[in-house]
Parts: C-alpha cells; sequence; structure tokens
C-alpha cells in the first residue's frame, strides 16, 4: 500500500479496496516502525483516525475529493488547531495554535488525513535538519547522512514512504534541496501562489510553500489543494488556479532549456555535473533544445540572500519573548532577565547567529551598506532571470553541489554550510518557482535536477518532471529497507 | 519669557481613527472592553498570523491630507518599527518610515487675531500598541492588548511654532478638523488625541535652531500649555546659568506640572526600520483621491468665513459656533427653521452654550432640540413674548419636553398688546405712588424704575417693558 502514488490510492479507496482508516493504520505502523529516521516531531495518531474515519463517511456519501482520505503529514512549520506546532524549536515546544494554517485548512477541508507534523531545522534555518532542536532527521539512503534541510523531516516521510505525500516550505532551498538529497519530487511555487498565513515566518519575502511527493504527477495534486488567492494573506497573489493534472502529459518538442553558465563552473563536482548533463540529455531525447545563458548576478545571490534573510528573521523572530506563549524562562528577576534568558535558553546557535546577523544589518549606520546593497542585488538577480527566461522556456541545472553530506560534517563550518544553498538561493530572491527531481546516483546518494520556470509556470515545471518521469525510473528507485 | 529668548515648537499628534476594526486585524476597537477581549491571533503576534490593511483607515487618511492641502503619497509603505516591550506583542510596531500616506501641507490658526500658517510635515499610519497595567497585580505587570493594532494617524507639524499658545491654538485646531472630517472621535480622555511636543530655544533672531526635548504624552489642552511653558523656561535657566540642553525624552507629570527626564539619545533605541515584507506599498490612485475630495465636508475656514458673510455674524461668534461640525449644524437648523439668524446666534453662543457649559454636554446631548429652540426664537421675533420671559421658556423647554407654544400657552406668558388694559394698570399704579411719582417729577430718574416694576408686576410680566417704559413717561411728564 505504501508504495501506491496519490492517485493509484485514491482509486483504491474509491473502489474499497482498503479504507481511509486502514490506510491510515498502515502509514501510521510503517511511521512506529522507523522512529530512527526521526522523521516526525508530532505523530497525530488520534486525530488522523477520527479523520479518517470522516473520510470514510464521506468517500461512501459519494462528495470526494482527489485526496479524501489519503493520509499526509505536514512540516511543523504550518500551524495545525490542537496539535503542538513547534517549528523545529525548543522555542515552541510547548505551542498548540488556536488556528489551521491556511494550507492545513485546504488539505482539512479536502478530507486529507494528518498523520502528523515533520522534523525540520529550527524556525527553518538551516540546511541539513541538524539545527532541529529534536535532533536530525536521518537520510534513508544513508542514515549517516543528513537529509537535507530545512524541510528534513518531510523528504525523509516521502522517501522512507512514510507517508505518500506532504507538505513543506522553502525560503532558501529548503524544499527541494532535501527533495534533491532523498530522491523525491519537490516543487517550491512562486511567491504568492501559496498562502502564508499560519505558516511560521522565518524570512517572510522569501518563504513560501509547497509539496514534497514521490512524483511530479503526486506534486501536481497537491499544489493542486494548496495553491489560491488568501484574504489573510497580502501577499498571496489573486489569480486563477489552473489545473495542474491537466497538462501533464503534454508534448516538450521545441522546449527551450537554459543552462545558467555560472551553474556549471569549476566548483560543480565532476559527478554531479555528469549526472546532470545526463538528465539534459534525456530531455534532448523528449525534444527539447539546450542553450547556454548567462547570469552575471548570480554569485551574488548568497550574501544578498543571509543579508535579507536575515534581516527580515531578526525582526520576525522579536515576537517569542517569554511573554504571552512559548518558552519562557524560570523565576526571571524583572524585564530584560525574561528577554534575555528566555531567548537565550530557547533558541538554538544557528537562530542566534542570523538573529545577530541580521540586527546587525539593519542598525542604524549599517543599514544602506547591506539591507538597501542586497535589496539591489535582489533586483538584479531577479533581472538576470528575467532576461534569461525570455530567452528560454526554462533553466535547469543542479540543486546542490554535491550529494547528502555525513551527519556533523559541515555543523562547525557555517560559511560550507551556507553554499549547500548556492543553486537554489537566487530562485526564492527572484520569487519564481523550481522543481528539484531526482535524476540519478552518486555512490548509491541521489541526485536532484533542478528546473526553474517563469512565474506562475507551475503547470509547466510539472509536465516537464512528468515526461522525465515516463521516460526514467529514478524516482521509482526505494531507499534499500523501506521498499 | 526673558525677551531675547525665542521657543521653537513642533507637535506630534497621534490620533486614533474612528474605523470599526484594528488597521491589520478584524477585532473591533470599541473602547472599554474587559481586558484582552478585543484582541484576536493577529493582535496577539502569535506564530504564523499576517496583518491585512483596513482600507478604512487609509480611507480616512487620505481624508485628512486632502483637507489639509498635502500631497498623497501614490505608494506608500509600511515599515517595521523594532523594540521589545510587552505590550508590544511582535516586538515590532507597524508603521510607516520612509515613504508616508500624507506629506506636506498645512493649517491655518490664529493667535491674537493674527493668522499664522503652520506646516505639517507628514502623516503616517501606524499600529497602536497595548497597555501595560501596573496596579492589582502585586509587583506584576499585566498586559490588556484590546488597543493594540488600534489605527493612529500620527500627524507630524514642521517646528513653525513659537510660544505655548501657538501649540494650543494649532492642537485646538487640528482636533476641530479630525471631529469634523469624521475620521477621529477627538475624545483625550480615552486617549483618541494624544499630543507629544519637540520644544527648544533660541537667541532671538538666530537661524539655527537650539538643543530640543522631547516631551511625551500631554493629553489636555491645559497640559501642554502648562508643559510647554514650563520646558522653555526650563531650558531658558540651563542655557542662562551657563548650561547646556540635553537631547532627550522628557514626560509630563501633571499632578506636580513638571517635567522629568525619561531618556537620553544615547539610551534611545535604534528602532531598524525596514519595509515590512507581510505588506503590499499601499497604491492610492487618482480615482480614490477624487471620490473622496468629493466627499469633503465643508472645512471649519470656509464655514466661518460663510457664517460670516451669510448670517451678518462677528469674527468670535462664527468661530465659536463653527468650532464644531455638531454646533454649525444645530445653529444653521436653528435659523433654517426660525428664519432668525441673529437671534439665533445671540442664543447659540450665550444661553445654550452657557446651559451646556454648565451641564458638561455636548451640543449632541442638548435637551433642547434645534427646532424646539427654532420655535422659541420665533415667538420672541414676533414679539408674543419678552426676551426676558423667552428665558424662563428656555428653562422650561431645558428641562421638559413640550414645544414653547404649549408653554406659551399654558402658562399664559403671552405679551399683553391690548393698550387699553395696561393704561389701566399704568393710571391706577400712578394713582397708589404718589411719593415715587414726586421723585420722578422732582428728577430722580431712578424712581421710574420702582413704577415699572410694580407694573411689571400687576402684568405678570406680560407687557412689553418698553411699551410700559414710554407709556408711564408719558403720562407723567403730559
Amino acid at each position: 500500500m505504501h508504495n501506491k502514488t496519490l492517485s493509484e490510492l485514491a482509486a483504491g479507496l474509491r473502489a474499497k479496496q482498503f479504507s481511509s482508516v486502514e490506510l491510515t493504520h498502515a502509514f501510521l505502523a510503517r511511521i512506529k516502525q522507523h522512529p530512527a529516521l526521526n522523521a516526525f516531531i508530532t505523530i497525530s495518531e488520534e486525530h488522523a483516525l477520527v479523520q479518517a474515519a470522516a473520510a470514510d463517511q464521506r468517500l461512501a456519501s459519494g462528495d470526494a475529493t482527489d485526496l479524501t482520505g489519503i493520509p499526509i503529514a505536514h512540516k511543523d512549520i504550518f500551524c495545525t488547531l490542537g496539535i503542538k506546532t513547534s517549528c523545529g524549536s525548543k522555542m515552541l515546544d510547548n505551542f498548540v495554535a488556536p488556528y489551521d494554517a491556511s494550507v492545513v485548512d485546504k488539505f482539512n477541508h479536502a478530507g486529507a488525513v494528518t498523520l502528523g507534523k515533520l522534523n525540520m531545522d529550527e524556525f527553518a534555518m538551516g540546511s541539513s535538519n541538524e539545527t532541529s532542536f529534536y535532533g536530525p532527521a536521518r537520510n534513508p539512503w544513508n542514515t549517516d547522512c543528513v537529509a537535507g534541510g530545512s524541510s528534513g523531516g518531510s523528504a525523509v516521510a516521502v522517501a522512507a514512504r512514510l507517508a505518500p505525500a506532504v507538505t513543506g516550505t522553502d525560503t532558501g532551498g529548503s524544499i527541494r534541496q532535501p527533495a534533491a538529497f532523498c530522491g523525491i519530487t519537490g516543487l517550491k511555487p512562486t511567491y504568492g501562489r501559496v498562502s502564508r498565513y499560519g505558516m511560521i515566518a522565518y524570512a517572510s519575502s522569501l518563504d513560501q510553500g509547497g509539496p514534497m511527493a514521490r512524483n511530479a504527477e503526486d506534486a501536481a495534486l497537491l499544489l493542486q489543494t494548496m495553491a489560491g488567492f488568501d484574504s489573510k494573506d497580502s501577499t498571496s497573489v489573486d489569480q486563477s488556479v489552473p489545473d495542474y493534472s491537466a497538462g501533464l502529459n503534454d508534448s516538450l518538442q521545441g522546449l527551450k532549456i537554459g543552462l545558467p553558465k555560472q551553474f556549471f563552473s569549476s566548483q560543480l563536482d565532476n559527478n554531479m555535473a555528469a549526472a546532470i548533463q545526463a538528465a539534459i540529455a534525456e530531455y534532448q531525447k523528449l525534444g527539447a533544445t539546450v542553450q547556454e545563458v548567462d547570469m552575471p548576478n548570480l554569485e551574488l545571490a548568497i550574501p544578498a540572500y543571509y543579508v535579507i534573510a536575515s534581516a527580515e528573521c531578526s525582526s520576525n523572530l522579536s515576537r517569542y519573548d517569554g511573554v504571552r506563549f512559548g518558552y519562557r524562562c524560570q523565576n526571571p528577576a524583572d524585564l530584560t532577565d525574561l528577554y534575555t534568558r528566555s531567548r537565550g535558553e530557547a533558541f538554538g546557535a544557528e537562530v542566534k547567529r542570523r538573529i545577530l546577523m541580521g540586527t546587525y544589518a539593519l542598525s542604524a549606520g549599517y543599514y544602506d551598506a547591506y539591507y538597501l546593497k542586497a535589496q539591489q542585488v535582489r533586483r538584479l538577480i531577479s533581472d538576470d532571470f528575467k532576461r534569461a527566461l525570455s530567452e528560454v522556456d526554462v533553466l535547469m541545472g543542479p540543486v546542490t553541489p554535491g550529494t547528502a553530506f555525513k551527519i556533523g560534517a559541515k555543523t562547525s563550518d557555517p560559511i560550507q554550510m551556507y553554499l549547500e544553498d548556492i543553486y537554489t538561493i537566487a530562485i526564492n530572491l527572484a520569487g519564481l518557482p523550481a522543481m528539484s527531481i531526482p535524476a540519478g546516483f552518486i555512490a548509491g546518494l541521489p541526485v536532484g535536477l533542478q528546473v526553474i520556470g517563469n512565474y506562475f509556470s507551475e503547470a509547466k515545471l510539472l509536465n516537464i518532471g512528468h515526461r522525465y518521469q515516463q521516460a526514467t525510473d529514478w524516482h521509482l528507485q526505494s531507499p534499500k529497507g523501506f521498499e | 519669557m526673558s525677551s531675547q529668548w525665542e521657543a521653537v515648537i513642533g507637535l506630534e499628534i497621534h490620533t486614533q481613527l474612528s474605523t470599526k476594526s484594528k488597521i491589520f486585524s478584524g477585532a473591533a476597537t470599541a473602547y472599554g472592553a474587559e481586558p484582552n477581549t478585543q484582541a484576536c491571533a493577529v493582535d496577539l503576534g502569535l506564530p504564523g498570523v499576517l496583518p491585512v490593511l483596513n482600507e478604512d483607515a487609509v480611507r480616512k487618511a487620505v481624508t485628512f491630507g486632502l483637507a489639509i492641502d498635502a500631497d498623497i503619497a501614490p505608494h506608500s509603505i509600511f515599515a517595521r518599527k523594532n523594540y521589545f516591550y510587552p505590550d508590544l506583542p511582535k516586538g515590532y510596531q507597524i508603521s510607516q518610515f520612509e515613504l508616508p500616506i500624507v506629506g506636506n501641507g498645512h493649517l491655518d490658526i490664529e493667535v491674537d487675531g493674527e493668522t499664522k500658517r503652520i506646516g505639517i510635515t507628514r502623516a503616517h499610519l501606524e499600529e497602536d500598541a497595548g497597555k501595560s497595567l501596573h496596579e492589582d497585580f502585586h509587583g506584576l505587570t499585566g498586559i490588556d492588548l484590546n488597543r493594540a493594532g488600534t489605527p493612529l494617524l500620527e500627524i507630524v507639524s514642521e517646528p513653525d511654532m513659537r510660544s505655548a499658545k501657538e501649540a494650543v491654538a494649532y492642537m485646538r485646531k487640528l482636533h476641530e478638523l479630525v471631529r469634523y472630517l469624521e475620521i477621529c472621535d477627538g475624545n483625550m480622555q480615552e486617549g483618541s488625541f494624544r499630543c507629544d511636543a519637540n520644544v527648544s530655544v533660541r537667541p532671538k533672531g538666530h537661524a539655527e535652531f537650539g538643543t530640543r526635548a522631547e516631551i511625551k504624552n500631554i493629553n489636555s489642552f491645559k497640559f501642554v500649555e502648562k508643559a510647554i511653558n514650563h520646558e522653555i523656561e526650563r531650558q531658558i535657566d540651563i542655557i542662562e546659568g551657563g548650561g547646556k540642553v540635553v537631547q532627550e525624552t522628557r514626560l509630563y507629570d501633571a499632578n506636580k506640572d513638571e517635567t522629568r527626564s525619561m531618556r537620553s539619545k544615547e539610551e534611545a533605541n535604534d528602532y531598524r526600520y525596514f519595509p515590512d515584507p507581510d505588506l503590499l506599498p499601499v497604491v492610492i490612485e487618482e480615482s480614490l483621491k477624487a471620490e473622496i475630495r468629493a466627499t469633503l465636508p465643508e472645512l471649519p475656514d470656509a464655514k466661518k468665513q460663510r457664517f460670516i458673510a451669510q448670517y451678518g455674524m462677528d469674527g468670535e461668534s462664527a468661530a465659536t459656533l463653527t468650532s464644531s461640525r455638531e454646533l454649525a449644524d444645530f445653529y444653521e437648523q436653528v435659523v433654517t427653521e426660525s428664519g432668525e439668524a441673529k437671534l439665533a446666534t445671540n442664543w447659540l453662543t450665550g444661553d445654550v452654550l452657557g446651559a451646556l457649559n454648565k451641564a458638561g454636554l455636548e451640543i449632541g446631548d442638548c435637551p433642547v432640540s434645534a427646532d424646539r429652540l427654532a420655535g422659541l426664537l420665533k415667538r420672541v421675533a414676533d414679539n408674543t413674548i419678552s426676551g426676558k420671559t423667552a428665558k424662563q421658556v428656555f428653562d422650561k423647554l431645558w428641562n421638559g419636553s413640550e414645544t414653547a407654544d404649549e408653554i406659551i400657552e399654558k402658562e399664559g406668558l403671552k405679551q399683553i398688546t391690548d393698550t387699553g388694559a395696561i393704561e389701566a394698570i399704568v393710571d391706577s399704579v400712578i394713582a397708589a405712588n404718589p411719593g415715587p411719582v414726586e421723585q420722578y417729577l422732582s428728577g430722580k430718574e431712578k424712581a421710574l424704575m420702582a413704577l415699572v416694576g410694580q407694573i411689571m408686576k400687576q402684568t405678570q410680566g406680560k407687557a412689553n417693558p418698553a411699551e410700559v417704559n414710554k407709556m408711564l413717561i408719558a403720562k407723567l411728564k403730559g
């Protein structure tokens, strides 16, 4: 049952081959069978079974959607009414939201079943899931390796077949990088396509929720439910949502693929370069043409990103002050002590580092040199993408410089860790949609191909992913022991 | 102030916009609810929640901008002002910094008969913080977030005022204006209209400003005048004593009538303003400006000039009667219904406002409605009752619900117009009072008053006193 795609599961539910309650039990059993992966922070068994029973009734009554009765799980950054939402932090280890995030609300309305909440880097700050207060999620392809981050638990859950599909969020690569490391399909939509309401903010101008699934076809079904305007999020875009499944099989004849010169520099690992070139060759077989594009400002993406994201997070995380909710230190002597100890004791090192960097970047006398300059760079990078995407339909390249690294290998060197996101970050700065799809293996660890499209071209990206997945079987591989 | 010094004053006035819901959430803004019953997840700053701008707050800000002839920014931006305080739930206040919605307007004030134009640098939208409650919690602080997220328009003047008197005139003028525009209820006790003053002094004739102090939280016209005057004296004393004024924020203590230091410039927060990424730029189209401009009411200055021209009143009466939109409307209704502009002016600026003042009431709560007052004035105008009797009738209008005509009828207050009847009484009073008659005829003019009093008493005040006087003199001298 756990190897079926979403549409196969939906068909099985409709045909009464199994009930949602049975399906939910099966996945809950798998989750409990693999606690060492540390994919889940919270398993919401009781809640899931209530939802499953309701879904079975709805299936029987005939008003089911494509997702009714399907078990999914949410990154623990999406607020869930009545179920703990920790955001991977000690700060929110005791936090139960009195509301559902808009994304969660949409899945609930569709009749999906919430298995639980998935592990993640603390407040989504990290590229390996190692900054989680709950410890790292482990990569099922090699449990000594990181799952990637920040949506590490999400990627692990799908790769190890603990959930058929899940939600994630991506601020600088947090959907695509773990998807690449764990050999699954992850899509970061256009900024504003998916509501951020109830999705705990890291860097508001970059954060975007999206689907993580076994393949593009399943990702399309998930995105269909997640996407759309939300009056509760002023930055969500009021544009109609297309049918993401309708064009999955469209021909790729004549598709113009651009390869950013800067993505294929000498820094790229040879094996990774070869894997990506092989994937692109597959697209040429499907009728696509390839040309090089120049994006001169791409190399500025990492410093610009860490200034902007840190600046926004330093402000976004000010609300965690020990006054109204979340962690509060014992016996504060006075107000300053309450603030400094509550925050000092409950935030991890990486979160503190980014708050400090962001506070510095916004300070009087430094604002122009850092924040304002970074915003100017952001504009230049967006312009690079606009220019490139006026010449070609999509851009392709690697998701990561290498495959999943060993747990602990980069924790002592933040710069090395930040460079993990070198191929993904620029896309968030530009607000474009991008997808990671499985495209091979290096030494038994998955490789991800990144496909970047123009604004609101999610349907096209999914079509490009699906056609590739019809021609290849990388996405069908299961990690050993999790088949 | 010793004459060699000149004060330089600028005011920052926070007006609470009278929207039904908060500026970034759907929670209600009504004053006086139980603590924390009007604070939703957005106001509490819970994780994941997002602000959504209240359009009515934007319309009210634009209304204000148009009324002071200001520039309305076609594109303005919300920024975060970052600081930690328990009653600031998000750890930042959403405000406007670099691109405010209203810029560069002005307001004319009148002091000692002179008109002076005060520049308004900017007016920007922002959310209010909650309240810290230090009583009742035995060493702890309670937080009430009902006020958190209430829309404010912060109106910043140029440093154009040169005395406390000018500052008060400006503040009053602004207070009058926002109420005219119906964008703020102006209730100072409830904090709907609050003032911070920037004060400095310099030698007269110098162009350069002195070092300023900001006085926070002065919430009545009386306190503004006292606090500014106190601060001017304090600064002059320091300078004349050879010291230097320190740039700082000071708090006015109304009980002690003094300002005291809150924090110095060195201790001031670095607010780390940056554009709020949760909110889009506010775009004001020309069409919206035109739509709002079309709904602007007649403004106080224009109304005042019209009252002088149309009703022939003096400037002082016009200023009084246009000091609030309600009062001006009331006046015009009385005029329309009675046809008596001059009487209406005298009665409103005199008896009616006097009675309201004494009772501590606003015109909106006046027990005598405009049409009942008009009914009274009509009877004064057609001589049915005397002015003196009218005051009695007014008292009855104030305390009851009958019309003037009903009171006059019931109490028999109609003036006697039958000269025969009055003549008979005059004759009888002359006959019965040979003493005063003698005195009057021997030149004691005062004696006449005693006779008039007698006659009025016998007619129960219903005779026209002027008639009586005339007739009496004619008879005595004839």
